[in-house]
């Protein structure tokens, strides 16, 4: 049957044995930080309340733990990583170039209409 | 393309020497789709970014409205969707061990890893299935609206019902006669229409009973919509809090209490929260079990041994990208739904 991809770099990935076993280490590794990470938001969150003096803070140190585990699920189990440099790029930089933008936006607009709304109620 | 392409070199078919990114077609094509959905995403989530800035202290907190636990009840605030995040991410691990696996060409170790991961994702789907139905139930206190038009969320302990006891006779409950099946329902029901009245209730065959019921622990409203006297934000603990929101209960209006979600209303917030909740982790739990159908279908192209008969397993690795985006998609909506 007549292929249409090119064989050659479906084999790029291939390892042996050996570096197999290095992989899943890294894999245990990164398991090991994920579930962490999780469990120190979720104890964070059940116990400092929101509205608190230090809320801002623990807001954004969870915005912060976030985007570590968005970084290591993309570079290390989605293999983003390992992947060309220009492929890395093409595929985040856009991304959070518009994302970002839009963030901005519309938090700022909410901001505007909210103040708005608080004027008119008097 | 088929028929003319057959004497030619796939290096040539780039019209250059090698691929820009050195990447098979498919799993380009795999990253260029994530990349769109991945804006639907942070669409989603920014237009509830959007909406809940917009309304500030009126929204609904995540530990406020998620506290319960399959078993154990209320009172473990965020722990269930700290379950879900941890089913997630164990099946993502499973998943990229398989695709680990596929790369050693290890057919046995594909299949292994992948029944982990599908049978992962299918405790994903049941465990939002559960959430869903709680959310739609809520809880027994409902949403109050206060004498002065104002609105609270309840929180504190929901005293039992004993039972109804009928003073005034109906089509089928004579005097006397003591109701202790299905109270809640009966109760929240009547509430919602109005037959509750001056610690009365009317039944559905129209007799009236005396409501038994033990008394409430650590009752707390949380002002969500301004009244005339309540603002939002300001809490109300105690004995006044038991007086205000008895008084609305039965009060003999009808729609002075919402009890659970749908799509109009829902007891934990504004409108728009309601909405946002069913859309966002709906969309997600659709993909949640799109993933699994997806890893299925790979799964049974595995265990065939089609793709060990092609040389490589790239098909096992495009759908755990799949499967890992429905991994990093949960982490963002766990964090701006539940935490913060």
């Amino acid at each position: 049957m007549e292929r249409d991809d090119v064989i050659e770099y479906s084999l790029n990935t291939h390892h042996n044995d050996e570096q197999g076993k290095k992989i899943r280490k890294k894999i245990w590794f990164v398991t090991a930080l994920l579930t962490t990470i999780t469990a120190v938001e979720v104890a964070l969150g059940a116990f400092i309340k929101q509205g608190s003096d230090i809320w801002p803070m623990v807001k954004w140190s969870f915005i912060v733990m976030t985007l570590v585990k968005a970084g290591y699920i993309v570079l290390i189990f989605m293999h983003l990583g390992d992947e060309k440099k220009s492929l890395r790029n093409i595929i985040l930089i856009p991304y959070f170039l518009f994302v970002l933008y839009l963030i901005f936006i519309s938090l700022w607009e909410a901001l505007a209409i909210n103040d708005a709304l608080q004027q008119n109620a008097f | 393309m088929a028929g003319h392409s057959a004497h030619v070199d796939a290096s040539t078919l780039w019209g250059g020497k090698e691929s820009p990114f050195q990447t098979s077609y498919g799993k380009l094509m795999m990253w260029f789709f994530l990349v769109s959905d991945a804006l639907t995403f942070g669409g989603l989530l920014i237009a509830y970014g959007f909406t809940r800035h917009d309304a500030q202290e009126a929204w609904p907190i995540g530990e406020e409205t998620f506290n319960s636990m399959p078993f154990l009840g209320h009172g473990y605030p965020l722990l269930y969707v700290a379950l879900m995040t941890f089913i997630l991410i164990v099946s993502s691990v499973t998943m990229v061990l398989g695709v680990e696996a596929g790369h050693r060409m290890d057919k046995k170790g594909v299949v292994k890893w992948m029944i982990a991961t599908i049978i992962g994702g299918f405790f994903f789907v049941g465990s939002q299935a559960w959430e869903w139905y709680h959310f739609i139930h809520g809880s027994e206190f409902g949403k109050i609206e206060l004498a002065d038009g104002s609105q609270a969320i309840v929180k504190g302990h929901f005293g039992d019902l004993q039972n109804f006891t009928v003073v005034t006779p109906g089509h089928h409950l004579k005097k006397g006669d003591v109701v202790t099946e299905d109270l809640l329902h009966e109760f929240q029901h009547a509430a919602e229409i109005g037959n509750l009245k001056d610690g009365m209730i009317k039944l559905h065959d129209g007799s009236v009973a005396k409501v038994n019921k033990s008394a409430d622990d650590h009752m707390k409203l949380i002002i969500k919509k301004n009244g005339k006297q309540n603002k939002v934000g300001s809490h109300i603990e105690g004995k006044k809090a038991e007086e205000m929101y008895y008084a609305s209960l039965y009060s003999g209006a009808p729609n002075k209490v919402i009890y659970g979600a749908n799509l109009q209303q829902n007891e934990y917030g504004p409108q728009q929260y309601g909405q946002f909740f069913f859309f966002i982790t709906g969309f997600h739990g659709f993909h949640v079990f799109s993933g699994v159908m997806i890893n299925i279908i790979i799964m049974i192209g595995v265990v065939l041994g089609t793709y060990h008969k092609r040389g490589h397993y790239e098909m096992v690795e495009k759908t755990g990208l799949y499967w890992h985006f429905v991994d990093l998609v949960w982490v963002f909506v766990f964090t701006f739904f539940y935490l913060v």
